[in-house]
């Protein structure tokens, strides 16, 4: 395989926040009966983790997977390890009426972190990043400014934002824009 | 003279001096002033010219309801127009100037306006400029722009920085006056998450100015204590300098926050937008004072009475040494007052009520001031400056009975609630008789999804004026909307404020009563857009009884302020005329934003780079670099050629072209896209989908297929690939990929929710880079790998999965210019690389790549169609002659139905032919065909017109494919298409296909 290169390869800003891209995930695209027992197989077999609830991620040994609409699930494993997590969810599912389709290239993954970090995001995403409303393993799947994207929380206390490839830039411009110094809302 | 009095001045840091300048004159003030205050104290009481007539004003209030009072702000990229100096708070260096004169605001030219003013009654446009039509736009409304308006456009790109912010509470109040510091505190106890917004930098609103004790200690007292126990809790979020600017449907509310105008050295934005979604609504926004509508109640010196006391109280100002005051109730003697303990003189307060005040009226006249009951003001005397004021009765018509010199009037015509918030969402208002106002009506709240109310009021905002009525309606507000948004509220102990008994008000709507029209032609209602009583009674009798229709032909309340000194007060005057009771009339509609926000704070952060967001492909970076000339394509920038060094666009498009068909040429297709469609019934579905047959595609095999609207017209095209039995990819147009998908999903979720289909969009998975031409073989294969690409390994409309160099490869053999083709898929991540290692295999065949614009010469020289170039939304593939991707055997395809209505399946359809010109000249774009004759607009027919036309670098002519009445029945005819020069240019009627007939090129 040829060396694969992520959107930004790693860009960096430190602002009253600090905003890296992560560079590549892997990342697959479920799309089935999340209530099934094969579908749970699946997941726990590629990655370790229960399949979520509603706007939720769960995490394993292998991987994570995060809740995406009432009959998708998006699964986050190592960008190397992809076309094997791949293989063995289509083969989990091969009964069933399924689609599982590798979308790691397609994406664009940046962490937001910091103690502001949560203002960073609330001036571009309509989401509630309130401590109470919005913790590690949350997911939503919302907008950064004039993009759809989706925003989760880490154990860490850091986020991560996931946008289409063709638009990280914009995003990870954005991001800067929102995390610039002096503009610390104080808020969250 | 206004000036600063020794005394008094609650929010100065009189240690704190600053400079300023207005109109290029340097001035100084205190930090903690407002550039009001700091021009009265400069004796500037002369701040402006009115929009029509031009004539001198000054300031009359002292917060955001003031309608004279406007600037233009600071200079280049800070410049802003009509900025209040009642709520622009002073700094070191600020500029501004003042609005709406020529050549001076002492010596305005548009003053004759004044003089003319018996010609220039409301609707005077209307009347006036008739006819002829041309002599509006070249006479009347350069003269009309000239000379009316306020203050001037920015030039230059705004300096700052704005954002937006999106928060969730459970309950916000908006006003930091007392009540809204109860609602707050009473909604804080319960646990909601509590926001309290305040638009000036103060707390506690006007109550420390009126004064007066709460539970036995000094209202300020308490105010700081409330504040210090609401910071201190943890659920409570306290904002000052923030506007609540709209109310919208489900709680949603915009915040305005005013961050550096007060200090524009600060870093950081200068204003914040807040998003708010909030359970419950609590407005605690207070009452406006009303001015009393008398002659020259205009003129600079003319103040609200609740504004005067607000200069001397808050920033230690006088607006004159004797000051008349003038009232129909209690409130306006606390002005006076007021200016007595200042040391100021009032010589006579004028009540117009014949029965007099209460407790503050005895107190006014045990401090020495003279109080004439059941008396007004005839007129105002003096120009730039109020000099002195005529007495009469109030009951009269004017007759004067006295005249005392003064240099300052203080009036009051009683107090309306600020009901702006609440009625932005629907909230409705009762009449109330007794304090002559209308105030929210509680048993007709905004209501929200749930059909219960998500607004209520507190404080003077609900009606009561009174100190300890203001602080239990707060209380009980904010305990009634923690309640409603699911918390539990233990009762607190009610407040005791401190109050005097009142005299009840008495509405007083034009002074005298019984005021002539001299009179009224002067007393004014809407300062800003300059609309007195007169133009009012002119409205109704010329038949304007909506108070709707008043508004628009006397611009009352029409202006940046939006009337919220003038509406009451105008729609009384118009109940008055047309013999109605005010309840009859109503109120005019109120809308979002309480007072104007910047434009900056709309726009958020999308400006500069992030004005709008950029599709960059992972070969986007080598375009850049290599000289790319871009052309937007939905969000997308796609090349739209290469030109090199000083090559003009249509050379650099010749080069690729010939490159292309002579050897082998690159095209970055990335953009196209790609969606997976899989299940069971992914092939009926597609059949529903397309109108040519995909369900007997066989795996490995491509089909082109076309996609119609369920009315038949042609909607996206593209080549489906079958993938495996469950597994098709079909391909999309650039602009198509997120609608097509979303086409999709709606007729899978909406109508044919049983069937067992999966889509998803892959679009951006991959890089997809077409290498076409006659080497094209020869450079892929030079990249080595396991793919069998040649003739027979990999043959035309297959594809195939594979390695190809290093890279894991997805190749198609399609063509859409007509040469030998491959469109590679590679992971997105691999496709610069990709990229450039086809740019060096192909190095010894000169390759190149080429831009959209070859991309569209090659398919017309086809005769392919191109999406939004043939099709319209008006076309059906019929009119294309594409009758061969349209399946006969299927039962059913969205349009089939359609197309089989009268006018589709006319034979007088327009029908797509090609064109070639006598002269090999190039048809202009959007050419129509004439035809003979006109049509009933005198317009010339017309019997078809070009949809695609270029330069054939391949054949050195102009070609062209149009629609044209008759098809290819037409072909060899000889029609003529207009030229933007008015001439036309001959053509005949060919074969679309120009170039291969036989399709011998992409088959090798």
């Amino acid at each position: 395989m040829s060396e694969a290169v992520s959107a930004l390869d790693g860009a960096t800003f430190e602002g009253f926040a600090k905003v890296e891209e992560t560079g590549l995930r892997g990342m697959i695209t479920v799309r089935g009966d999340l209530a099934s027992k094969e579908m749970s197989a699946a997941i726990k077999a590629a990655t370790g983790a229960a399949v979520p609830a509603q706007r939720k991620v769960t995490s394993g040994d292998k991987g994570a997977v995060a809740w995406m609409s009432p009959d998708e699930l998006l699964v986050v494993v190592d960008y190397a390890s992809v076309n094997e997590t791949v293989a063995t969810m289509t083969d989990g599912l091969k009964g069933s009426h399924a689609l599982v389709a590798n979308v790691s290239d397609a994406r664009a993954v940046f962490r937001v972190s910091g103690d502001s970090s949560r203002d960073v995001l609330a001036k571009l995403a309509p989401v509630d990043f309130a401590r109470d409303a919005f913790g590690a393993g949350d997911i939503r799947r919302s907008r950064i400014a004039q993009v759809p994207a989706a925003v989760w929380g880490n154990e860490d206390g850091s986020f991560e934002v996931i946008c289409f490839r063709s638009v990280a830039q914009y995003v990870f411009d954005v991001l800067k824009v929102s995390a610039q110094p002096g503009g610390d809302v104080g808020f969250h | 003279m206004s000036t600063r009095l020794t005394t008094g001045g609650r929010l100065l840091n009189k240690s704190k001096q600053v400079t300023f300048s207005f109109n290029g004159k340097q001035f100084t003030g205190f930090e903690g002033d407002t550039l009001a205050s700091a021009l009265l104290a400069n004796d500037q009481m002369l701040m402006g010219r009115s929009f029509k007539y031009h004539r001198p004003r000054g300031v009359v209030a002292s917060g955001a309801e003031e309608p004279n009072a406007l600037v233009n702000l600071g200079t280049g990229g800070k410049f802003e127009p009509n900025q209040r100096a009642t709520t622009t708070e002073l700094y070191d260096g600020l500029t501004c100037t003042s609005q709406n004169h020529w050549p001076s605001l002492e010596f305005d030219v548009g003053v004759i306006n004044n003089y003319a003013a018996r010609a220039l009654p409301a609707g005077f446009y209307y009347k006036t400029f008739m006819a002829p039509a041309a002599a509006w736009k070249h006479v009347f409304e350069p003269i009309v722009r000239h000379s009316a308006g306020l203050g001037k456009a920015p030039k230059d790109r705004d300096a700052d920085r704005y954002e937006h912010f999106y928060a969730f509470f459970d309950v916000v109040v908006v006003g930091g006056g007392v009540a809204g510091l109860m609602a707050a505190k009473a909604a804080g106890q319960s646990g909601a998450k509590v926001l309290l917004m305040e638009q000036t930098a103060h707390w506690g609103g006007r109550a420390p100015v009126d004064g007066g004790k709460v539970d036995g200690v000094k209202v300020d007292d308490f105010i700081d204590a409330t504040v210090a126990e609401l910071e201190a809790m943890d659920n409570v979020t306290l904002r000052n300098r923030m506007m609540g600017a709209g109310v919208y449907d489900h709680g949603y509310i915009l915040g305005y926050e005013r961050l550096t105008d007060h200090a524009p050295l600060l870093d950081g934005p200068r204003h914040r937008l807040w998003r708010i979604r909030a359970k419950q609504i609590v407005t605690a926004t207070g009452a406006i004072e009303r001015p009393l509508s008398f002659a020259g109640n205009d003129i600079p010196g003319v103040m609200l009475a609740s504004a005067m006391r607000d200069y001397v109280e808050n920033f230690g100002v006088s607006a004159g040494d004797r000051t008349v005051v003038v009232t129909n109730n209690d409130d306006a003697y606390r002005t006076a007052l007021a200016l007595k303990a200042a040391g100021l003189d009032v010589p006579v307060i004028l009540d117009a009520r014949a029965s007099g005040g209460g407790v503050l009226a005895d107190e006014a006249k045990a401090a020495g001031i003279r109080v004439e009951v059941g008396k007004g003001i005839a007129k105002v005397k003096g120009g730039k400056r109020v000099t002195g004021v005529a007495i009469c009765a109030q009951a009269g018509e004017g007759a004067v009975l006295e005249e005392i010199a003064c240099d300052a009037v203080a009036m009051s015509g009683g107090w309306s609630p600020v009901v702006h918030l609440w009625s932005h969402c629907g909230g409705k208002l009762i009449w109330d008789e007794a304090q002559a106002h209308f105030r929210p009506d509680p048993d007709r709240a905004p209501t929200s999804h749930d059909g219960k109310p998500f607004v209520s009021t507190a404080g003077t905002a609900s009606g009561p004026l009174k100190l300890d009525d203001v602080l239990v309606d707060g209380l009980k507000a904010g305990e009634a909307a923690a309640e409603a948004a699911g918390f539990t509220v233990t009762a607190a102990d009610e407040p005791k404020g401190e109050v005097h008994d009142e005299a009840p008000l008495q509405a007083c709507w034009l002074m005298p009563q019984g005021a002539g029209p001299k009179l009224r032609m002067k007393a004014w209602l809407d300062y800003q857009n300059d609309v007195k009583v007169s133009d009012v009674k002119l409205a109704a009798q010329e038949g304007y009884e909506s108070v709707e229709h008043t508004k628009r032909y006397t611009t009352l309340g029409m202006a940046t302020d939006q009337g919220k000194l003038s509406n009451i007060n105008g729609l009384a005057v118009l109940s008055d005329a047309l013999n109605q009771p005010i309840p009859a009339t109503g109120t005019t509609t109120f809308r979002p934003p309480y007072t104007p926000i910047s434009m900056g704070a709309i726009a958020g952060e999308a400006r500069d780079e992030v004005f709008q967001p950029l599709r960059r492909t992972p070969i986007h970076a080598w375009h850049e670099a290599n000289g790319a000339f871009f052309e937007p394509v939905g969000h997308w920038r796609r090349p739209y050629c290469f030109p090199r060094g000083q090559e003009s666009h249509a050379d650099a498009v010749s080069r690729e072209i010939r490159q292309t068909r002579d050897s082998v040429g690159l095209l970055d297709a990335s953009t196209l896209g790609k969606i997976i469609v899989k299940g069971p019934d992914a092939g009926k579905f597609l059949d529903m989908m397309y109108t040519n047959m995909m369900s007997t595609l066989k795996p490995g095999k491509c089909r082109y297929g076309l996609m119609c609207n369920e009315n038949g017209f042609l909607i996206d095209d593209g080549v489906v690939a079958r993938i495996d039995e469950d597994t098709f990819l079909c391909h999309t147009t650039t602009g198509g990929a997120e609608r097509i998908h979303g086409w999709m999903e709606d007729w899978l979720q909406c109508e044919w929710w049983d069937w067992q289909v999966y889509t998803a969009n892959v679009t951006e998975q991959y890089a997809q880079i077409a290498v076409v031409g006659p080497n094209a073989r020869k450079v892929i294969e030079k990249l080595g790998g396991e793919m069998d690409v040649s003739k027979e390994g990999l043959a035309f409309m297959e594809w195939k999965d594979g390695k190809i160099g290093d890279f894991d490869a997805r190749a198609y053999r399609i063509s859409f210019s007509g040469e030998l083709s491959y469109e590679i898929a590679v992971p997105a991540s691999q496709g610069r690389a990709f990229w450039d290692a086809l740019l060096e295999a192909g190095k010894e065949f000169n390759i190149m790549p080429y831009g959209t614009e070859a991309l569209h010469v090659m398919r017309a020289e086809k005769g392919f169609i191109m999406i939004g170039d043939e099709t319209d939304g008006t076309v059906i593939p019929q009119d294309l002659n594409m009758q061969w991707a349209i399946s006969k055997k299927k039962e059913d395809f969205l349009g089939k139905r359609a197309q089989m209505r009268d006018h589709m399946a006319s034979e007088d359809r327009w029908k797509l032919a090609g064109f070639e010109t006598e002269d090999g000249s190039v048809i202009p774009d959007g050419a129509y065909i004439v035809a003979h004759g006109t049509n009933a607009n005198g317009q010339r027919n017309v019997q078809g017109r070009v949809t695609s036309t270029y330069y054939s670098p391949t054949l050195d002519r102009g070609i062209a494919m149009g629609l044209i009445h008759g098809g290819m029945k037409r072909l060899g005819d000889v029609v003529e298409f207009n030229k933007v020069d008015g001439s036309t240019v001959k053509a005949k009627v060919v074969d679309p296909v120009f170039y291969d007939k036989d399709g011998e090129k992409q088959n090798v």
